[in-house]
Formats: structure tokens, C-alpha cells, sequence
């Protein structure tokens, strides 16, 4: 149990460097692709892992990747998605920071499979550190022969820089970060066309996240009937995780998919428990995105199966008594969380980083974040949680891009399964003991 | 529009913009606009002005007001003077969970100042920011590129007395995007 495919060797000293890489197997998967494997058959080997997309999305990247358009004489790129802003998510930092070669290396061989002559890496402006950890790293790459031209003598000629964003949560949406990539701001885009038809400078393009990337290496190696022998059904292979909040170990855990969500919380391998011997109140799986569940939903689903930790398990019981797997921000609250604080904190967060492109989402983020100030401070009165049901309940699905379904979700999700809380507000919120109550009246200070 | 500075690069500094110009297709230089935003952050005091956004804009060949939508889009930009260390404290989710707020108040008593203010000797500013992707080492800051993790009020008394003691000024991308 427990086989590592992209952490394996994260803690061998010096496996941030080339030839420590490549002593323990690094860029063979590489020269497999260059001197065995068509482009094509690459792609077929990334279809049959059934690996799904890692930014949160979960969409197959083989499918992704036979739907660029290969016009002939238009240059097509590949970017790598690692502006990793979802709440909650660290692992794609954990990840270039330990074994920034296993991304280049899946970056050229994903760019071999997509005839793409460059590539780029775009990552959050916050990561400076770990954008020169793989600039270095590239360095190293172009020296041996890795990057450039004629690419360990296979004739691929091949690219890859890093750029750095400016601090923007929307620049993860695979066309706000293309537009950002651009040099403007970050605006989603209208879709379609897909990115894969008109993506970069108007170019066939695939977008994937890091941990996506990284994942064609191992699927190279080992061929894709092996990934997805791991996993269970449609949940292929293996995910790493983001612990964090009240546990006792938070970090990053590369788990096969298919994990009992009891034994991923509770078990000394991966989180080791709730801190300080408190009950568990209630998770945040995916990402601040995704619904939240109380203890008892995400422990069992509502036909009290054990719920496991794969895509359609966390999922199993829609949005009614479910929850997403998404880019795997495990965030855990012990039983003295405020779920209402909780979500003002939410919401404030999706307020601040809506673009303002589209009216539902720009006004209503705002709208929601003001009427949680109002609840908390116990003026708020019962008709203001339907209220707040009905705003997230308009924005949703109505906006360009889904950061209006990242704002919608959890209010939609608090007040389904906590809604005595809002209720508890709403009587006694001025008698609530409120001690941690600083953000939020600062935040209405300076405003 | 410019004070009356002048706003130039330093040869060294233009000579990384120059390198990384030329990583883009010919006539997608714009791409260059925030690497070189953030260059120009660095060079220039660690903020934006008008003069300095001007200088990309001229070295890009585009309008002035290119620049200046997309400094004010990113949070990373600062738009005014900052202090010589920016002190950026996560606020979100895990970090809010696990004590951002004590943090953020106990900063705010010690350096005598509020949120998003300046000290009065020009040394700190400090700001909230959303996640930094430090989630498993709440609660965090981050100044210039570094981030410090796992904070208790002492690292962060004997982290604030270490940057004033030093003096200097604090920034993420000059020498960063120079050695690369």
C-alpha cells in the first residue's frame, strides 16, 4: 500500500539537482518518449492512465490533449498551470521546490506528445524562491543537452521558460493566466474558442497544472495500463494531498486514490488525528472551493458508505450531502470552528479576487461578504440567510468563469449543513464571546 | 505623467529585461510587462510610480496606460511608498484557522501601526494578503521573497528586530531575476 509515483524520492539529499535527479532514474521517462514513442503514442499512453487534470477540474488529460488543433505552420504551446492560489493547496509549491526536474522533464515530454516548441511555467509572483529553484533547474537542463536544440539527438527542439505572475487568484483559470501570460490583466475569456483551438497568441494551446505534468513522467516510465491499475474506477493513480488546519501532522501526502477519508484523517501515515485530542468538526476537501461536509458526511456518505478518497466517492450524493475532490486542499476544522466566521472568511477572500468582469460575481461576492459582517456582529436576522441562499444561488453558473461557482459553493454548502449556526448568530450574536473578530473590522475600517 | 525622478534602469537591470524580452515571439513582447513590472518594483524603492511604470512602458513600446492597468490588477504592485520591509501576513483559511489575526494584531501593537500603514522611520509596511500557499505551516508571512512559517509572536518579535537591525530594504525580484 501507499506506492509513490511523483514523491518517491523527495527526500534523497540533492535530488533538486540534475545529476542526483538522474542517478535515481530521472529523464529516462524522457528518452523512452524521444527514442521509442511516437507523439501520438505518447498521447495514447496518457489516455489509457486515465489521468485526470490535478489543478482541480479533474477533466482527462489525454482527452485534453487529443483536442489540439494542429494547424499547419501555427506554432502550438504547452503552459504549465503553477499559479497554485486554491486555498488550502500547497503541493504544487512542495513539489518544484523538492524535484523542480520531474516538472521539466514532464514539461518536454507533454511538449514532445503536442509538437509544442516552447513552453512555458507560469507560476504565482509569491513563489519567487521556487521560480528561481526552476529557472535553475532549467539552467542546469539546457547544460546537458535537455532543453534546446536537438534534444538528446531525437531532433526535438524544444523551450521552456518560467513566468511569474503578480498576485492573482483568477490567473489559475486557464485563460485568465493566458491573458496574464499576455501581459495583460487577468480576465477570463470567453469560451469557446478553447485554449486548444486559441490559447496562447491566438495559438492551439494546452494548459495543465503541475501536478498534472509531473505525472506524465511516471506514466511514460511505466506505461499507462500501470497508473491506472492503481486507484479505483475513473480515480486513476495517485493524488497528492494538502493537509492542513487542526491536525496534528498538516503537510503534503501523495496517497493512492481510494483512501478512506477516516483512515487519510485519523490514521499516524497521513494527518495523525485532530489537534489538541478535539472532535472533528467538519473538512473543506478540495480546495476553498468545494462544499464544505460535517464530520459525519465526509467520514460516511448519506447511504453511510465509508467515503474514500477518489473524485466520485467525495462527490457520491451531489451537492445535497457531497463534496469534490478538486485540486486536494484537505482542510480540516476542529468542533470549536466557527463555520459562519469560517465562511465570512471565505467569501471575503472570493470578494477580493473576483476580476469584476462579470456583474453576478463582482457585486454579489461583495453583497455576501457584507451581509456575513452583519450576521456576525448579530444585527443580522433570518431573512438575511435566505438571502444569502438566494445571491450565491444567482451567481452561480451565471458568470464567464467558474470563480462565481468557487464564491457560490461554500455559502450554498455552510448553510445547507450548518444553517443553526447562522441561526445562533442571528439570536445571540451579540452576546457571542467574539474575541477573533479583527480582519473583519478591519477590513470595514479601511474600506 | 512622471515626477521630477528619473526614472532609469540600471544597465545591469536592463540588461536582464533585454534577456527576457527576447524570450517571446516578435510581437508578443507585451508579454514582458509583469517580469518587468516586477524588475522595476525592485529597482525603484519597492513601488510603482507613474515615472516608473513609464519606463516599462517605453521600454515595451506600449501606451502608458497598458502599464498601468495591469500594475493596478495585481496585488503584488505596490501603487505608493512602501516601507523598506513589506510585511505580508496570510489571512486566509488555514492561516485564519490557526491564528493569522493574533499574528496580524500582535504586529500591528508592536510596530505601532494598522494594516496597510507605514512606520514612521520608513522601515515596515505591513499588509494582509490571501494564501500563499503555506497552508500546512500556518500561520505565515511573507517579506521581500522569503517566507517565514509556523509563526509565534516570538519569531516574529526576533524576525522584526533582525530586519530592523539590518536595515536593509527587502525586495523579491532584482537580484532574484539577475542571478537566474
Amino acid at each position: 500500500m501507499g506506492r509513490k509515483l511523483l514523491l518517491e524520492n523527495d527526500h534523497i539529499e540533492g535530488i533538486r539537482k540534475l545529476d542526483v535527479y538522474r542517478k535515481h532514474g530521472g529523464y529516462s521517462s524522457l528518452e523512452k518518449a524521444l527514442k521509442t514513442m511516437t507523439p501520438e503514442q505518447v498521447v495514447e499512453e496518457v489516455k489509457a492512465s486515465g489521468l485526470r487534470g490535478r489543478g482541480g477540474a479533474g477533466f482527462p488529460t489525454g482527452m485534453k490533449w487529443s483536442f489540439i488543433a494542429k494547424p499547419a505552420g501555427v506554432p502550438r504551446y504547452v503552459v504549465c498551470n503553477a499559479d497554485e492560489s486554491e486555498p488550502g493547496t500547497f503541493k504544487d509549491r512542495y513539489l518544484m521546490e523538492r524535484i523542480p526536474h520531474l516538472l521539466i522533464e514532464g514539461m518536454i515530454a507533454s511538449s514532445f506528445a503536442l509538437g509544442a516548441r516552447t513552453s512555458f511555467i507560469y507560476i504565482r509572483g509569491e513563489y519567487f524562491y521556487v521560480a528561481r529553484i526552476l529557472e535553475q533547474a532549467i539552467a542546469e537542463a539546457y547544460e546537458a543537452g535537455l532543453l534546446g536544440k536537438n534534444i538528446m539527438n531525437s531532433g526535438f527542439d524544444h523551450d521552456c521558460y518560467v513566468q511569474v505572475g503578480a498576485g492573482a487568484y483568477i490567473c489559475g483559470e486557464e485563460t485568465a493566466l493566458i491573458e496574464s501570460l499576455e501581459g495583460k490583466r487577468g480576465n477570463p475569456r470567453i469560451k469557446p474558442p478553447f485554449p486548444a483551438v486559441a490559447g496562447l497568441y491566438g495559438c492551439p494551446t494546452v494548459v495543465n497544472n503541475v501536478e498534472t505534468i509531473a505525472a506524465v513522467v511516471p506514466i511514460i516510465k511505466d506505461g499507462g495500463a500501470a497508473y491506472a491499475s492503481i486507484g479505483v474506477g475513473k480515480s486513476t493513480g495517485t493524488k497528492l494531498i494538502s493537509a492542513s488546519g487542526h491536525i496534528n501532522k498538516p503537510g503534503v501526502y501523495e496517497i493512492e486514490l481510494g483512501v478512506p477519508v477516516e483512515e487519510f484523517i485519523y490514521s499516524e501515515q497521513y494527518c495523525g488525528g485532530i489537534r489538541n485530542g478535539k472532535k472533528l468538526k467538519a473538512v473543506v476537501a478540495g480546495g476553498s472551493s468545494v462544499p464544505i461536509l460535517p464530520a459525519d458526511l465526509i467520514l460516511k456518505t448519506a447511504a453511510g458508505e465509508s467515503r474514500l478518497m477518489t473524485y466520485e466517492s467525495l462527490a457520491d450524493g451531489g451537492f445535497a450531502s457531497g463534496t469534490m475532490l478538486g485540486s486536494g486542499g484537505f482542510i480540516v476544522m476542529d468542533e470549536d470552528t466557527s463555520i459562519v466566521k469560517n465562511l465570512w472568511n471565505f467569501t471575503r477572500f472570493y470578494h477580493h479576487e473576483s476580476c469584476g468582469q462579470c456583474s453576478p460575481c463582482r457585486e454579489g461576492t461583495g453583497w455576501m461578504e457584507k451581509i456575513l459582517h452583519k450576521i456576525l456582529d448579530g444585527n443580522g436576522t433570518l431573512a438575511d440567510v435566505d438571502l444569502l441562499w438566494d445571491i450565491q444561488s444567482k451567481i452561480e453558473g451565471k458568470t464567464i468563469c467558474p470563480l462565481g461557482d468557487a464564491a457560490s459553493w461554500p455559502v450554498a454548502s455552510a448553510i445547507r449543513h450548518f444553517r443553526s449556526e447562522f441561526e445562533e448568530y442571528v439570536r445571540n450574536g451579540k452576546s457571542i464571546k467574539d474575541v477573533k473578530h479583527y480582519f473583519r473590522l478591519h477590513q470595514v475600517a479601511e474600506a | 505623467m512622471s515626477d521630477n525622478k528619473e526614472y532609469k534602469f540600471s544597465d545591469e537591470t536592463l540588461a536582464t529585461a533585454q534577456r527576457i524580452i527576447r524570450r517571446y515571439p516578435e510581437g508578443k513582447e507585451k508579454s514582458a510587462l509583469i517580469p518587468l513590472l516586477h524588475l522595476a518594483q525592485a529597482e525603484f524603492d519597492g513601488w510603482l510610480s507613474p515615472g516608473a511604470m513609464d519606463c516599462v512602458s517605453a521600454l515595451l513600446k506600449i501606451q502608458p496606460i497598458e502599464a498601468y492597468e495591469v500594475a493596478s490588477f495585481y496585488s503584488m504592485f505596490n501603487l505608493k511608498p512602501v516601507g523598506k520591509c513589506v510585511i505580508e501576513v496570510c489571512r486566509t483559511s488555514s492561516c485564519w484557522l490557526l491564528g493569522a489575526e493574533d499574528i496580524v494584531r500582535h504586529i500591528e501593537k508592536k510596530l505601532n501601526i494598522h494594516v496597510g500603514e507605514t512606520t514612521t522611520d520608513g522601515m515596515f509596511t505591513l499588509k494582509t494578503v490571501e494564501c500563499l500557499g503555506s497552508c500546512g505551516t500556518a500561520p505565515m508571512l511573507q517579506c521581500g521573497g522569503d517566507y517565514y512559517e509556523n509563526l509565534t509572536f516570538d519569531k516574529v518579535d526576533n524576525l522584526l528586530e533582525k530586519m530592523k537591525s539590518e536595515g536593509k530594504r527587502r525586495v523579491y525580484t532584482k537580484d532574484d531575476m539577475i542571478n537566474i
